[in-house]
């Protein structure tokens, strides 16, 4: 065993726990700070795979803005808890056996029909450089330009909407 | 056993992914759905890192980019429909919004 599998299997744990952790969790509050810790673990793998700029804006978008933004509505609406209502019942035993063919389809998928012997490329002293982020701001603002300026009008409507959704509307209390 | 297989990476996608899926169809809590949504497009973000890394390549990390930057739209008009749906309903069990009429 090398140190990079033990890393691997000591943060796929860690990823894969929190994840159910989020599943089951009644409060919802403990629900987004599970997907928190799973974000982390997340933007630690990238930091395996060479990626410290996606890395990075995980855990600056996703870890941070984004669960913030879980976090202040749950607490502004006050809805940690569901009253008890009807319970759901043929949905969570069908949800699950669906789930499991799931990952029957995709363990199928890798072991008998992947023969990849590819393996990950370990981060080097280059990966971590300014040159290597220059490359992908090169190829952002080249070969993406288009996309990365339509991702400017989608995040402007984005705003739009929310504060249009949001908005009180005349007559209302 | 040296360096770790990128199969290792897909498998853990998958089983993310899974318990994604698994979340958005067994909650009730319209948050924590949303919340397993956004599980879900994680564990596709890994898939991507993982191949651009097997290959070499920038395109999967720019995918990924655009992904998140989605992802925050997408949560952003998101939540404020929550936040409305509340206002009206006084709840956020996905249960209750089962009719059209406001």
């Amino acid at each position: 065993m090398s140190v990079d599998l033990i890393l691997f299997f000591v943060l796929a744990l860690v990823a894969v726990a929190a994840a159910i952790g989020m599943l089951v969790s009644q409060n919802a509050i403990y629900s987004a700070l599970f997907l928190v810790i799973n974000f982390a673990t997340v933007a630690v793998f990238y930091l395996l795979l060479g990626a410290p700029f996606i890395a990075m804006a995980q855990i600056t978008v996703y870890a941070g803005a984004i669960m913030v933004l879980f976090l202040f509505v749950i607490m502004l609406l006050g809805a940690e808890k569901l009253a008890p209502g009807k319970v759901l019942r043929y949905q969570r035993p069908l949800a699950i056996s669906l789930a499991i063919v799931l990952v029957a389809e995709a363990a199928y998928l890798l072991i008998a029909r992947v023969q990849s012997t590819a393996a990950i490329v370990p981060p080097t002293e280059a990966t971590n450089t300014v040159d290597a982020m220059r490359e992908l701001g090169m190829a952002l603002f080249s070969d993406y330009l288009l996309p990365f300026e339509v991702t400017s009008i989608l995040l402007l409507v984005a705003m739009v909407g929310a504060i249009v959704l949001t908005k009180r509307e005349k007559g209302e209390q | 056993m040296g360096p770790v297989p990128v199969t290792y990476y897909i498998a853990l996608s998958a089983i993310l992914f899974t318990i994604g899926a698994l979340g958005v169809l067994i909650r009730r809590n319209a948050l924590i759905i949303f919340m397993s949504v956004e599980l879900m497009l994680n564990s596709a973000n890994l898939a991507f890192v993982a191949f651009a890394n097997t290959y070499q390549q920038l395109n999967g990390q720019i995918i990924v980019f655009f992904v998140i930057a989605v992802a925050a739209a997408e949560v952003a008009v998101g939540l404020a429909l929550i936040v409305a749906i509340f206002k009206t309903k006084h709840s956020i069990d996905v249960d209750q919004m089962s009719s059209l009429k406001g």
